[in-house]
């Protein structure tokens, strides 16, 4: 049956993706970041957001059958 | 006070992304619902992390999560008792003791075990209250997130509320259980992701840890606690009054630790039929395992946070408050919403808000995955259509009538939801009704599972008057400065308990007993109605012992029960 991780993955890794480039794009907006203690929570949990999916999709069943058959 | 967050497209956009997974598994698992049991009990074939995560999230509700994290506002560290002795003792319980009978009977639901254990009548009247109080509670659950999202994000009641349903229908119809699971195991991460950076935010400007308990002192002190009553579990739980939930120790231990949680978490179909839909007995016994261990950290995640709120409410200079409601008291429940609004800018408040869209759905699909199985097998099954002999085409059948129930599953829980906004209070009542299934249910399952001797006419009696016994106290009995006959004293006031958590305790407590009494007086009284061979799997003296010698010794359910064990025992003791 369909493997849990792929799709977590994929959804993880495209959020981080999306919201790593928001605050890539955000760098400097003072008043954006005022909330959040001055901190531009949206790069660092971006990031984490994206280690997190990609984690998940080289755990998944069908990346581990790819990169085996690249491999062999 | 306004409670609209003001949204950016990047917060839509990530809403969509969520939208397009939910949709996507339920259309990814469509091709494997070939039968009944692939639709209702995911075929038996979920991996153990998996239905572990799903196992506490489907109690992760967006409503829990709100309340939780009010009452970390309202008791402090207590509330954490819900989640370490209130969870922990019990789902380990269930992974020891109970889960080899729930899945080595071949039961297909908690109802259809009573009907292997006991009798056809008792299986009839759990059968029906589950299948009743499913449905309404994911009517309840509907009503509030259509009331959030126009409270907060400003969109139409009946738009929110046919559109969630709708995409809930549309995915538990596509994929049956597992899709309700999957579904789950997501959403425990988004909930996870979601609201950790607020958690994060919060703790830091109040200072950490350390810089929280000094700011609550003063605070606290005004509300005639001891300094550190917000921020410890068990010091001041020798008497009542001397802490925020106004329950002593021994209440917490047998209300709470016992009655309560054994009764939901080893006995609600609703969360023990992540476990039956494990791959294998062993990955259904680590099932609950697996889940207790995310589990005992959530609370930092939630309730935590809650505490953190008290301090920032105090401080003028946070400028943080909560909406009032139309007495003029504060809204407890939109803590965590107002926090998140507080600290949250466009791009992560795009999660943190999909993580409690996510929680509102995956409660519901839950309810109704519950409720399409106890329905056809329970219900359908047993009593309106006569087995005809043919496996092949039974199968077929019950897929249409699986199917069949999720869709009017959906569409009553609709119509509970547009009654709940008319009639808030009754549903609130109805609500508390159910609770009292629970713990007489515990009771009889308990007696099942480990006395031989329990019988099914004792069982069905046990469970009745439980069910009725907690009725009666909770007519009788009302919590200090109850304005409305929903919380109780509807048949007259005996006894007034300081906090509404007291008396929900004690009538867990009083319905167990009596159910317990009952039934095993009344065995005693009757002759067995089964032999000894017809217990085999269903009664622990009567089933061989099962052998783990050939499971790898990380895997097996005794040690991960010793590591959830000793998780918590640390953290009782470093919160003492």
């Amino acid at each position: 049956m369909l493997d849990i991780r792929f799709p977590i993955g994929m959804m993880f890794s495209i959020f981080g993706v999306i919201i790593t480039v928001y605050g890539l794009a955000t760098i400097g907006n003072e008043a954006l970041y005022m909330p959040s203690l001055n901190v531009n929570i949206n790069l660092i949990s971006g990031l984490c957001t994206l280690v997190f999916g990609l984690v998940m999709l080289f755990l998944s069943e069908p990346v581990k059958k790819k990169l085996k058959r690249k491999n062999s | 006070m306004d409670t609209k967050f003001a949204l950016q497209g990047i917060d839509y956009l990530i809403m969509a992304v969520y939208f397009l997974f939910v949709l996507g598994i339920g259309w990814a698992l469509k091709k494997y619902m070939k039968n009944a049991t692939a639709f209702l009990e995911a075929g038996r074939s979920i991996p153990a992390w998996v239905a572990g995560l799903a196992f506490i999230s489907t109690n992760l509700g967006a409503l829990e999560v709100m309340g939780m994290t009010g009452s970390g506002l309202k008791y402090g560290m207590l509330t954490t008792h819900f989640y370490w002795i209130g969870a922990i003792p019990a789902m380990v319980f269930l992974a020891l003791f109970m889960m080899r009978f729930y899945y080595g009977s071949k039961a297909r639901s908690v109802p259809e075990y009573l009907k292997l254990r006991f009798n056809e009548k008792t299986r009839g009247l759990n059968a029906i209250l589950f299948a009743v109080m499913t449905v309404l509670a994911s009517g309840i659950s509907m009503y509030a997130l259509a009331i959030l999202l126009e409270n907060v994000l400003g969109w139409n009641f009946n738009v929110s509320l046919l559109a969630s349903a709708a995409i809930v229908l549309a995915y538990t119809y596509l994929g049956g259980l597992s899709s309700a699971i999957y579904n789950e195991v997501l959403q425990f991460f988004i909930i996870v992701i979601g609201l950790l950076p607020m958690a994060i935010l919060v703790m830091s400007d109040v200072g950490g840890w350390g810089g929280l308990q000094h700011s609550l002192a003063p605070i606290v002190e005004s509300k005639g606690f001891a300094a550190d009553a917000w921020t410890t579990t068990w010091k001041y739980t020798a008497n009542a009054s001397g802490n925020p939930l106004g329950v002593a120790w021994y209440g917490i231990f047998a209300g709470l630790g016992f009655v309560l949680s054994f009764g939901y978490w080893c006995t609600n179909f609703l969360i023990v039929q992540r476990a039956m839909a494990a791959e294998s007995m062993t990955a259904a016994r680590k099932v609950p395992l697996i889940g207790a261990i995310p589990k005992m950290f959530i609370p930092f995640l939630i309730i935590v946070p809650g505490i953190a709120a008290l301090v920032l409410l105090n401080d003028p200079l946070k400028g943080f408050s909560l909406p009032l409601n139309d007495a003029g008291q504060p809204i407890y429940d939109y803590t965590i919403i107002m926090l998140l609004k507080h600290y949250l800018p466009a791009g992560v408040l795009g999660l943190g808000v999909t993580a409690l869209l996510a929680s509102f759905m995956s409660g519901m699909a839950g309810n109704v995955s519950a409720f399409n199985t106890v329905w056809t097998y329970d219900i359908y099954q047993s009593y309106i259509r006569p087995a005809t002999g043919d496996k092949d085409a039974d199968d077929r059948h019950y897929l249409k009538v699986g199917k069949m129930a999720t869709i009017v599953g959906v569409l009553v829980s609709i119509a509970a939801a547009y009654i709940a906004s008319k009639f808030g209070n009754i549903m609130d009542f109805l609500q508390t009704i159910f609770s009292m299934i629970n713990a007489p249910l515990f009771a009889v399952i308990f007696l099942g599972m480990f006395w031989k001797r329990s019988t099914g006419n004792a069982a069905f009696t046990g469970l009745l008057a439980g069910f009725l016994i907690a009725l009666v106290h909770h007519g009788l009995t009302q919590p200090e400065g109850a304005t409305t006959l929903v919380k109780g004293g509807w048949l007259g006031v005996l006894h007034v308990y300081p906090v509404e958590m007291a008396q929900n305790f004690w009538t867990a407590i009083i319905a167990f007993t009596t159910s317990t009494l009952l039934t095993v007086i009344i065995s005693l009284l009757s002759k067995r109605s089964k032999s000894d061979a017809e217990l085999n799997g269903l009664v622990y003296s009567m089933t061989p012992k099962l052998d783990d010698s050939g499971v790898i010794w990380y895997q097996r359910p005794w040690f991960l029960a010793t590591i959830v064990g000793l998780i918590m025992i640390t953290l009782s003791i470093i919160f003492w």
